[in-house]
């Protein structure tokens, strides 16, 4: 058998990646992308985890993360196409009249 | 019918609400018959209220005021021959002064309010007269201080009297500090405040001519020398005569600067205990007495010079409360309270005729255009002169013989109470003639226009003038023929004071005659003096005021006393207070206050810079945030 540190390593690696996407990226869409990458590398641990075990939860427990992940992009590219419409950029930069 | 003497302060006090809340709403008749009415019911009650007493004690506790442990004290009146006089005093003066003063005010836009204060006055000056205990008498005090302050400078508008106004309560003040102390000190001593208690204890608490006795003594004398205006704290007097007139008949003249003598009388037990504190009240009142007389002989303000007069007459009374001779003092008190306050209220006449006019240089010839008024200053000015027979002879004249007689007096002290006689002779005379004979000095059409005054000012003026005739002959000396039926009336008062004294020399009767005839014949030397150069205009007046002009300007000018106070004492306090304004209060304090104000906008402006709405910064925190905890728990998890 594949040692399960492999895969939770695969997973961490895939997070990191995420996470680094996530302060990185400019575009706003590239963000909700890294953080539907960081949902996904989370699922492939549970996965890991459910198959090490023998257990079948976490599997059921996936399909839940999938919705919430599924629901939290379609608000998200709303909230995305909201910001577009008013100012025209997806530069999130851009975005600071929280500024003091 | 004891009982029921709370009604006497009681009554103006209802006077003063009366017309202080609905005055305006009431007629100028309506407002002087309630404020004349109630002062009328307190004489009337205080008269049922001596007669019922018939020389005893009678002690009243109204309510009680402090109960605190055991320091107990109330409103309680305590009526004794000395308080019962005072009450009736002040009372009828200052009934027949608010009779005056319907006449005098009459034309006064603030008719009701000036009412309202004079009750209150009335009120307050009753308090501390009937007090039964010190804290009631010291608040009877700091309330005719107030109303004095508020009647002196009831034309508020006019600066000089605003500033005359403060200024008398100021100096006030500062006698009334020391009036504090000595209190203290009593209650420290005596664990109480009350007069009989005290009185009673004090030979055992206190040690004869100890220095306990002597500072109370002189501690509660130096109230006394503010209230009644003693040098050196005189000099709130003179520019009291800001007020209306009538106020300064009756507050300073007749009955708020007596109450300095009252207290000193009432006192009696502890001041003949300390020998050093009687000395120091004689010495005061005796060069009061003299000092006041040369200032009065060359003022030209016809109040002034009466004010002058005042102090130098209270000067008297406290030089025989310092010798001891206390009933003396309050007989003074009393007979000057006559003929003073017709002085004054002929003073008023005079320039209530003369539309406003001061100045005794711009006055003359009034005694053909005014006879009820200068028929009643004369008697008054006789009386307060000593001719033979009036009131003022016979007050004065018992005041210096004890000055002279008494075991605490000396032949010192009846010199300068000769020689002050001798100066009030002459510038009484001096007043009288400058008003009221020779040719007017003032303009045609002003003396077209003088006349009498209405009958609401000339009563009051007849009755007084018939009580300085009268009122000396219930003290007329025994060396005379006479019982001294006053004398007697108030003995038992001060029995228990005398009975400190040293035993003194008996004098006879011959010297008592001679010493009578000496002050009688001073007092003739004044008034020839003031004949000759007022009435004979002798060339001699001119030539003296050029030789000595130096003197007489320092004289005139009050000896510059009000100037070094100015510069001892008011000029470095107003500096150091703007001082303090300039470099403490607006750069210490407002600095530390608007400093306070800067530092929070600072820390505040500083706490916003992480707000700089940069998405990612926020993200890249959150992260690190996010991965310093988790490995916190991985950590303690371990």
């Amino acid at each position: 058998m594949i040692p399960l540190a492999n895969y939770l390593l695969l997973s961490t690696v895939l997070f990191g990646l995420g996470v680094i996407g996530v302060i990185i990226s400019r575009n706003i869409i590239t963000i909700l992308m890294s953080v539907e990458l960081m949902l996904n590398a989370a699922n492939l641990a549970l996965i890991s985890f459910a198959r090490w075990h023998g257990d079948p939860g976490a599997h059921v427990f996936v399909f839940i993360v999938f919705v919430v992940a599924a629901a939290e992009a379609a608000v998200g590219l709303s909230l995305v196409i909201a910001i577009f419409r008013r100012k025209n950029t997806v530069n999130v930069d851009d975005l600071n009249i929280l500024k003091r | 019918m004891l009982n029921t003497i709370w009604l006497i302060p009681l009554f103006p006090l209802l006077g003063y609400i009366i017309n202080g809340l609905f005055g305006r709403r009431l007629t100028r008749y309506g407002v002087g018959v309630v404020g004349c009415l109630m002062v009328f019911l307190s004489f009337l009650f205080s008269l049922l209220a001596i007669l019922f007493l018939r020389g005893g004690e009678y002690r009243l506790a109204v309510a009680d005021w402090v109960v605190s442990g055991t320091f107990s004290v109330s409103f309680g009146i305590l009526l004794d021959p000395l308080s019962a006089v005072m009450a009736l005093t002040v009372t009828g003066v200052a009934f027949l002064i608010h009779v005056y003063s319907t006449g005098y005010m009459a034309h006064d836009e603030h008719f009701s309010r000036y009412f309202a204060y004079l009750n209150l006055f009335v009120f307050f000056m009753l308090v501390l007269v009937l007090a039964d205990n010190f804290l009631l008498l010291y608040m009877g005090w700091e309330g005719v201080g107030l109303c004095s302050y508020l009647l002196i400078g009831f034309w508020f508008h006019k600066d000089s009297a605003a500033n005359a106004g403060k200024k008398a309560f100021i100096v006030n003040r500062v006698g009334d500090f020391g009036f504090a102390l000595g209190i203290m000190l009593i209650f420290w001593q005596f664990g109480s405040v009350n007069f009989p208690e005290v009185f009673a204890a004090a030979p055992q608490v206190l040690d004869f001519g100890g220095g306990m006795a002597t500072a109370i003594c002189l501690l509660l004398f130096l109230g006394a020398i503010g209230k009644s205006a003693q040098i050196p704290l005189h000099v709130w007097l003179p520019d009291a005569m800001e007020g209306p007139t009538p106020v300064s008949a009756l507050i300073h003249a007749a009955t708020m600067v007596t109450a300095g003598v009252y207290m000193v009388a009432r006192c009696a037990t502890l001041f003949t205990l300390s020998p050093i504190a009687l000395t120091v009240v004689a010495i005061i009142g005796a060069a009061t007495a003299l000092f006041a007389a040369t200032m009065a002989t060359v003022q030209n303000d016809i109040k002034r010079v009466l004010a002058y007069s005042t102090i130098s007459q209270l000067g008297y009374m406290f030089l025989a409360c310092g010798v001891a001779a206390f009933s003396a003092a309050i007989f003074h008190l009393m007979t000057h309270a006559f003929f003073k306050a017709l002085l004054f209220l002929g003073a008023g006449s005079v320039i209530h005729a003369l539309h406003e006019e001061h100045d005794l240089r711009k006055m003359g010839g009034l005694r053909r255009y005014l006879p009820a008024t200068f028929l009643t200053f004369t008697a008054a000015t006789l009386a307060i002169t000593g001719f033979p027979g009036l009131a003022g002879f016979v007050s004065k004249d018992e005041i210096l013989w004890n000055s002279f007689a008494s075991p605490v007096g000396g032949l010192g002290f009846w010199i300068v109470g000769v020689i002050t006689a001798g100066l009030t002779a002459f510038y009484m005379f001096r007043l009288l003639f400058l008003a009221f004979y020779g040719r007017p000095r003032y303009a045609e059409e002003t003396a077209a226009r003088v006349q009498e005054s209405p009958m609401s000012m000339t009563a009051p003026l007849i009755i007084l003038g018939i009580l300085s005739f009268v009122g000396g002959w219930i003290g007329w000396p025994k060396v005379l023929g006479g019982g001294n039926s006053f004398g007697h009336y108030l003995e038992p008062v001060f029995a228990k004071a005398k009975g400190f004294l040293p035993p003194g020399s008996h004098h006879g009767h011959s010297t008592e005659y001679l010493l009578m005839g000496l002050s009688v014949g001073i007092a003739l030397v004044g008034f020839i003096w003031a004949f000759r150069w007022y009435i004979r205009r002798s060339p001699a007046r001119e030539k003296l005021k050029e030789r000595f002009g130096a003197l007489y300007r320092l004289v005139l000018n009050k000896y510059y006393v009000d100037e070094l106070y100015h510069a001892v004492i008011v000029s470095p306090i107003v500096g150091g207070s703007r001082w303090l304004w300039k470099y403490f209060d607006d750069l210490v304090i407002d600095g530390a206050v608007n400093g306070i104000g800067r530092l929070v906008r600072q820390v505040g402006q500083a706490g916003t810079r992480p707000q700089a709405g940069y998405f990612r910064g926020y993200a890249a925190v959150f992260s690190l945030g996010c991965v310093l905890l988790l490995g916190w728990i991985i950590y303690t998890l371990r």
